[in-house]
Order: structure tokens, then C-alpha cells, then sequence
């Protein structure tokens, strides 16, 4: 019993050390998003060009939906990501242009390029709130049953798109995930 | 510029000071539901802030969120309801006050357990401190050695 008493406080020390340790190394900004295996939210909106858009017209296959908008640096910052992948046609990207201003949105894609298949425009947030969407910019992994499978907050790098999103794709189609290779 | 006039502009300046407050032009059919809707902007945390509530945050989704508290108050819904609405969204993140469930049990009541065991261990060792008091006095010592003891100890 005095054994007890005099560890109690050293190993109440190195516990509560341990926690606040790994507490340092968390990312506080990056929140878990509750509508992980939810299906996507109804929605019947329309698209940046004036296109009426619902669930029926998402992607049948897996699909990663993009909450941007023409205010948004970090946007910019992913943006040859996404080209790329649209590009090579690797996977379809739905955009949703969130709290912009139609006509800057529009210029933005313009100047650098329209990695979308269409963006659904958000004006005023309120399909964001559905989607559990705090900033520009997230990003949704979407499986073809339109069930949400992963989220993503912040800018997606080539890095990001390598090591997190492709061992979750392959997992989705049921491929063993390949090694990531740098 | 002269003591008095800077003094002046000062005051002035600071009486301005509410007018850069965020004001959201909501209106409500009565005092009441005002009174929920600033009840609710207060106890929801800012997703984006993090350390700040809907009231006291400018971010973009707070915004939102302000309107749809206001939207959803006007329509009829509950506080409950509103809560769930939140919830559904944004978790338990969104709540000051998370809710008491399996998993959040520690956080609620986890300082009482650290008081209870603090307390425990703290009497232990009062215990035992005035365990070796007794023994120390009980050495055996006949009234003239006592003394002398005394005497001893009160000399320096």
C-alpha cells in the first residue's frame, strides 16, 4: 500500500505526460467529420453554369467532390492537383463553389482552368452546412453507392492524393492498396 | 494637438467602439424567440474559430450558421431540435457542453474521479503521518528524561 502511494503520483505524472505529449501533435483544425459512411445529402441545386443538378446526376462510379471558391489561396494551391486528375481522367471531380460570387467564379476557372465535371453552386453556404463544411478547402471521397467515405480539410497535395486517398480508393474497388511510392 | 482634444478623440473613438460590433439585422416574432436564438448562437462553437461561439464569431460559417438557427426558430423547430440539426452536421464538436454519452463519460466526471482518488491518497498519507507522530511520542521516556528532553530542545 505505501508502494501505491508513493508511484501513484510518478505514474499520474508520465500518463498524464504521454497525453499532453501526443496532445501537441494533433492537428486541432482538422475535425472528423461526422458523415463518414452517410450517404450524400439530398440536394436538388444548380450548377456554376445555370444547370439544374441532384443526386440522380452524380458520378456513378467513385468520385471526389471539391469544396472551393475563387476566394480561397489554399484553392489555388490544389488546383494543378486536381487538373491532373482530370486530365488523365484518373478519377471524376465534382466541384461545389462554396460562398462565392457566381461571376468570380466563373473568371477564377477562366484563368486557371476547370478541373470539374460541374461545380454546384453554394452561394450562401447552405449545402456546405449539410456537408459538415466549416472552409474552403475540403474534399469528400465519395464511393459509386454515393455513400461518403472520406474528408479531407485543407489543401490536397500530390502527397496527400498519394498516401491517403489512393490506399482508400484501392480499398473502396477491393484491391489491396499498392505501397505508396514517393 | 492639445491634452484636452486628444483626450476628446479618445472618447469619442471609444464610444464608436459598439458600432464595429457584428450585428445580424434578424428579426423575430417575439422576445422570446430572440431571447433562444441568443441562447443557442451561444452555446454552439464556432467550427471554424474553434474558440469562439456562433455569437461572438465572424467567420463565414458562423454566419450561416446564425441564419439557420434564425431560419429554423422562425419555422418552429425546437431547441432540441435545432441541437440535432447541428449535431447531424457537425458533431459533438459544435457543443461547449458535449453530450453525456458512453464515450464522453470520462470528460464529464473524470475531475471528480481524479478529486476522489486526489482525496484518497491525501488521507492515506495523513494517516500515516499521524500514525508515526503517535509512535514518535511513545518512546518510552520516564517524566525526568522528558524534561530534560525539553530542556535540551528549548536551549538553542
Amino acid at each position: 500500500m505505501k508502494k501505491f502511494i508513493f508511484y501513484a503520483p510518478i505514474a499520474a505524472f508520465f500518463a498524464l505526460a504521454i497525453l499532453l505529449w501526443r496532445g501537441l501533435y494533433l492537428d486541432p483544425t482538422e475535425l472528423p467529420s461526422v458523415l463518414i459512411d452517410k450517404p450524400m445529402p439530398t440536394f436538388a441545386m444548380a450548377t456554376l453554369e445555370g444547370e439544374p443538378v441532384g443526386n440522380a446526376d452524380l458520378p456513378d462510379s467513385i468520385f471526389l467532390l471539391n469544396v472551393w471558391g475563387s476566394y480561397c489561396l489554399p484553392c489555388l494551391v490544389e488546383h494543378p492537383t486536381f487538373m491532373r486528375l482530370s486530365e488523365e481522367g484518373e478519377i471524376p471531380v465534382v466541384g461545389v463553389n462554396y460562398r462565392d460570387r457566381k461571376p468570380l467564379a466563373l473568371d477564377w476557372l477562366d484563368l486557371n482552368g476547370d478541373p470539374f465535371a460541374y461545380s454546384i453552386l453554394d452561394e450562401d453556404g447552405r449545402f456546405g452546412i449539410d456537408l459538415g463544411v466549416y472552409g474552403a478547402p475540403e474534399t469528400f471521397l465519395v464511393d459509386s453507392e454515393g455513400v461518403i467515405r472520406y474528408r479531407h480539410v485543407g489543401v490536397l497535395e500530390e502527397n496527400v492524393w498519394r498516401e491517403v486517398f489512393l490506399p482508400a480508393i484501392a480499398e473502396l474497388r477491393g484491391v489491396p492498396a499498392a505501397p505508396a511510392s514517393r | 494637438m492639445n491634452p484636452l482634444r486628444y483626450l476628446l478623440f479618445l472618447v469619442l473613438l471609444l464610444a464608436a467602439a459598439p458600432g464595429l460590433a457584428q450585428v445580424d439585422a434578424f428579426t423575430f416574432e417575439n422576445d422570446e424567440q430572440q431571447q433562444r436564438f441568443r441562447t443557442l448562437s451561444n452555446e454552439f462553437r464556432c467550427p471554424m474559430c474553434q474558440n469562439a461561439n456562433l455569437t461572438g464569431s465572424t467567420g463565414g460559417v458562423a454566419e450561416d450558421l446564425r441564419r439557420e438557427i434564425h431560419r429554423m426558430i422562425l419555422a418552429g423547430n425546437t431547441d432540441a431540435e435545432i441541437e440535432q440539426f447541428m449535431f447531424e452536421r457537425y458533431g459533438d464538436f459544435i457543443f461547449y457542453l458535449p453530450r453525456l454519452r458512453a464515450d464522453t463519460v470520462l470528460l464529464w466526471f473524470g475531475p471528480l474521479l481524479f478529486l476522489l482518488l486526489g482525496g484518497y491518497i491525501g488521507w492515506r498519507i495523513y494517516r500515516q503521518a499521524s500514525g508515526n507522530q503517535q509512535a514518535a511520542t511513545n518512546v518510552g521516556l520516564d517524566p525526568a528524561e522528558q524534561e530534560r528532553l525539553r530542556r535540551l530542545l528549548d536551549d538553542d
